[in-house]
């Protein structure tokens, strides 16, 4: 049976050439980021990542997945740095020493859009409590992404904040899906979501829904970069982990996150805040 | 409507603009489905005619797992895999994850059944005594399967078909075993997951006609090979 | 010289013995029938001689080699060419159909031209070379697999009822070409039927087989003639089968009571001994009145027509004359006694017809 061979010689060679370069890498040159859907949707990374390669040499590998996946990735070890912006699950991370370095890098808002009659008349409400305890009042439609992400997480704090459980009210509707999309089902259901400001940005020329509420402080959205900790898990690539965390903070890198955005949407996305303390954001 | 249009205008932009995201991101979509499926057209039909041409204790159990695996869902294959390829998991000193032969094995894990499956199927057909005709020629046992396959040559092709179709469409394992990492192990399917989450409807339109595209063209080009065998 | 001798042959399938055959020659250009009914395990006999079936215990030898193991079974099937009842030809043109065997052997492409013309041209069917093969009726198809067989020039070939789909007609002019064939090259046949005048016009040998054994072998004039038990005899178409006692002898011959009439019977016997008999119904003759004692025939018997029943070129009559009796008239001889239901007649047949197949004292 010398055929079964010459299949197996097949084969190897033609799956050496990946392999060759995973074996070759062996771990070294490879970062695994771990990042949300919402960062990456955003287009920040597509314009920081090959900067990054480019100047260390690194090769990322950018997964992302919602906050919760993210997070637990860490927690496994499978991941060598996370991007994430859910500030509680990540503070429980560092504390069970997961996460070393925990560095804050900057932040944009959430919004909260709805359909341009507004049928709630949540327009001009001054806080976010208020915003929802009258949606809920109203029975007006909201619909929420339901999947963990650090929008939902934070979704759910603001309800909690207005004293409300929407849970299995009828007039609250769980998408599941991206932010993109559940901003699609919003706009053609006619009701009411929360979105962070990027996405809302780039997509709202095609949504019919416009923006509501702002600027309470309660609707920050702030992203920390944590390298997770080599002593947990020695496989991670503690070294690339820590270039990419410096690099994010960097001086130059901030400038550049200052700056995105402003030529496609007329704003920026981001506000880059490396270096501050939490207390200080938004003032 | 205009959502469609939109799509179309721009899936054509996109291939005669030759924009090179969209086409690494095809050739990608073809090397890593055709890598696979030309794996699983090997195991496939060679593990599908011995089990035809054998008879041994627990065949048929053997029988009614390949036909299981038939209908195995994608991302079962694709968590399995991440599973065993995460970086302490038991294969995760090959650094496989996150790569486009991680995307590679496991598309032939889900084509390697459809194929094995339809080849039993098409083998058994063919007339029982037949395998008796071609040894009593003389045949060595490999003669003998390289004219058996032949003989059941439009069958096999469309095992073929299936195992391509199956994997070219797949998205959920080769998410989750690629990482749909931008100029890497994005392809075809996995953009068009993207973009959609992303509320780019004309991008993944466009995306998606591609891949029908494509899709078409090898399938055309498999059944002209099929029916030009056919008897007439 | 002995060509293929096969010894202690055993097959089992699904956990029951098909074939048990303690020894079995095929010499070299003769041809063998093997007969028995559907079932008999001719086909499984067949096919394990020419190893395509492997036994649970038993020898095969070829040319005084033992054959054991794949590579020398391997190289015994190229010199051996088996045809099946069904044509079993691949979808591809009739010219490749019949090349194939050459084509694995690795001969070269002008050769097999060759080869392939002139056996084609021998089974009548080199206007059909390029055709696909699957159009082509069942007697066609059938020459197409005889032609492979043949162009391979094996020294041995094997024939399992091959003509048993064929309609009348292509049966008869196939026979008649395969018969003339297998003359002309001398190749040795071993060749199953359940047809006994198929059996008769090709072969040296006949061996009768039932439940997966033989039962006889020998000449077809032995096995037709003298069968050695009821089984064989009915299956060779003796059908006249009866229980004698006898009641005298006189040198060389005996006098036998059956049901009450004598019959004589050539042999060496004792008074009182039983015998069993069976006379081939070719061999009993029907007349109006009784055959004179001007003729040599030594049976004379009074009997009323049963059964008249037609079967193709002569009528098969059974009678009743103290036992049942079974005679073949030609359709003008039934024509001419007007033999119908009912009628009596005079059945004669000589001492020397009478096959005894057992005989013991009681």
């Amino acid at each position: 049976m010398r055929h079964w061979k010459c299949l197996f010689v097949v084969i190897a060679i033609l799956l050496m050439g990946d392999l060759g370069e995973s074996l070759g890498a062996a771990g070294q040159r490879e970062v695994i980021l771990a990042t949300t859907t919402s960062t990456q949707d955003s287009g920040l990374l597509d314009l920081l990542i090959p900067l990054f390669e480019k100047k260390t040499g690194y090769f990322v590998k950018t997964i992302a997945v919602g906050s919760g996946q993210a997070i637990a990735m860490g927690r496994r070890g499978e991941a060598d740095i996370l991007l994430v912006h859910s500030p509680a699950a990540e503070e429980h991370f560092v504390k069970n020493g997961f996460g070393i370095n925990r560095r804050l890098v900057m932040h944009n808002d959430f919004v909260i859009v709805g359909p341009p009659e507004d049928p709630a008349k949540i327009k001009g409400l001054k806080s976010v409590a208020e915003v929802f305890k009258r949606i809920a009042a109203e029975g007006k439609l909201f619909l929420s992404r339901g999947d963990n992400s650090g929008t939902h997480v934070k979704e759910k704090e603001l309800w909690k904040a207005a004293g409300i459980n929407p849970e299995k009210k009828r007039w609250y509707q769980e998408t599941g899906l991206g932010m993109g999309e559940t901003l699609n089902v919003a706009a053609e259901k006619k009701g009411y979501t929360l979105t962070d400001r990027g996405t809302y940005l780039a997509l709202r020329k095609n949504l019919r829904l416009v923006l509501l509420s702002e600027r309470d402080e309660r609707l920050m959205n702030i992203y920390h970069v944590i390298e997770v900790n080599p002593a947990k898990w020695p496989k991670v690539n503690a070294l690339g982990a820590k270039a990419f965390a410096d690099f994010i903070v960097s001086q130059e890198i901030q400038e550049v996150i200052r700056h995105f955005g402003k030529e496609k949407y007329g704003e920026a996305l981001f506000y880059p805040d490396a270096g501050k303390k939490v207390e200080e954001l938004g003032k | 409507m205009e959502l469609l249009i939109d799509g179309f205008l721009k899936a054509f932009g996109l291939l005669f603009s030759m924009d090179r995201e969209v086409f690494s991101i095809t050739l990608l979509s073809l090397y890593v489905s055709g890598l696979a499926t030309f794996i699983s057209l090997v195991l496939g039909i060679t593990f599908g005619t011995l089990l035809a041409l054998t008879e041994f204790r627990g065949r048929n159990f053997l029988v009614s797992l390949i036909n299981t695996g038939m209908g195995l869902p994608p991302v079962v294959v694709g968590l399995f895999i991440t599973i065993f390829l995460w970086r302490n998991g038991l294969l995760g000193f090959m650094h496989l994850l996150y790569t486009p032969t991680a995307m590679i094995v496991a598309q032939a894990i889900i084509a390697t059944p459809i194929v094995m499956g339809i080849s039993l199927a098409a083998m058994q057909s063919l007339p029982q005594k037949l395998r008796f005709q071609i040894l009593s020629l003389g045949a060595t046992r490999f003669q003998m399967f390289w004219l058996l396959v032949r003989e059941a040559k439009l069958s096999l092709l469309a095992a073929v078909m299936a195992g391509f179709g199956g994997v070219i469409s797949e998205v959920g394992a080769s998410i989750m075993v690629g990482g749909n990492i931008k100029g890497y192990t994005r392809v075809l399917t996995t953009a068009t997951v993207l973009e959609t989450s992303k509320g780019n409807f004309d991008i993944a339109i466009a995306l998606s006609i591609i891949l029908l595209f494509l899709v078409y063209l090898i399938n055309l080009v498999l059944t002209l090979i099929q029916q030009r065998e056919r008897p007439r | 010289m002995d060509l293929l001798v096969a010894e202690g042959i055993k097959v089992v399938r699904g956990g029951k013995v098909v074939v048990e055959v303690e020894k079995f020659v095929v010499r070299s250009g003769e041809t063998v029938a093997l007969i028995g009914p559907n079932g008999s395990g001719k086909t499984t006999l067949l096919m394990t001689l020419a190893t395509l079936l492997k036994p649970v215990e038993g020898k095969i030898s070829f040319k005084g080699e033992l054959l054991h193991g794949f590579s020398q079974a391997l190289h015994y099937r190229r010199q051996l060419a088996c045809v099946f009842q069904e044509p079993l030809l691949l979808d591809t043109t009739v010219f490749h159909n019949i090349a194939l065997g050459l084509k694995i052997r690795g001969m070269p492409g002008g050769e097999i031209k060759n080869r392939v013309e002139n056996y084609a041209d021998l089974f009548n069917i080199t206007p059909l070379l390029h055709r696909r093969a699957r159009k082509l009726s069942s007697g066609e198809a059938q020459r197409v697999s005889l032609a492979r067989a043949f162009v391979l020039e094996p020294e041995i070939l094997f024939l399992d009822e091959p003509f048993a789909n064929l309609d009348a007609p292509s049966r008869e002019v196939l026979i008649d070409d395969l018969a003339c064939i297998l003359k002309k090259k001398k190749v040795a046949a071993l060749f199953a039927t359940h047809d006994r005048s198929e059996a008769v016009r090709f072969a040296d040998r006949m061996a009768v087989m039932t439940g997966g054994k033989i039962l006889q072998i020998g000449s077809c004039e032995e096995v037709l003639n003298h069968p050695i038990n009821e089984q064989v005899a009915s299956f060779v178409g003796m059908d006249t089968t009866f229980w004698g006692k006898v009641v005298s002898v006189k040198d060389g011959s005996a006098l036998i009571a059956v049901s009450q009439k004598l019959i004589e019977i050539i042999g060496y016997f004792e008074v009182g001994d039983i015998v069993f008999c069976g006379i081939r119904p070719e061999q009993v003759i029907l007349s109006q009145s009784p055959l004179g004692k001007d003729t040599s025939i030594r049976n004379n018997l009074p009997a009323t027509v049963v059964e008249v029943s037609p079967r193709g070129s002569f009528y098969k009559v059974t009678l009743d004359c103290g036992f049942p009796l079974t005679s073949y008239i030609t359709t003008r001889s039934l024509e001419e006694l007007s033999v119908k239901v009912g009628m009596s007649l005079n059945a004669s047949f000589k001492a020397t017809a009478v096959h005894v197949m057992k005989h013991g004292r009681p």
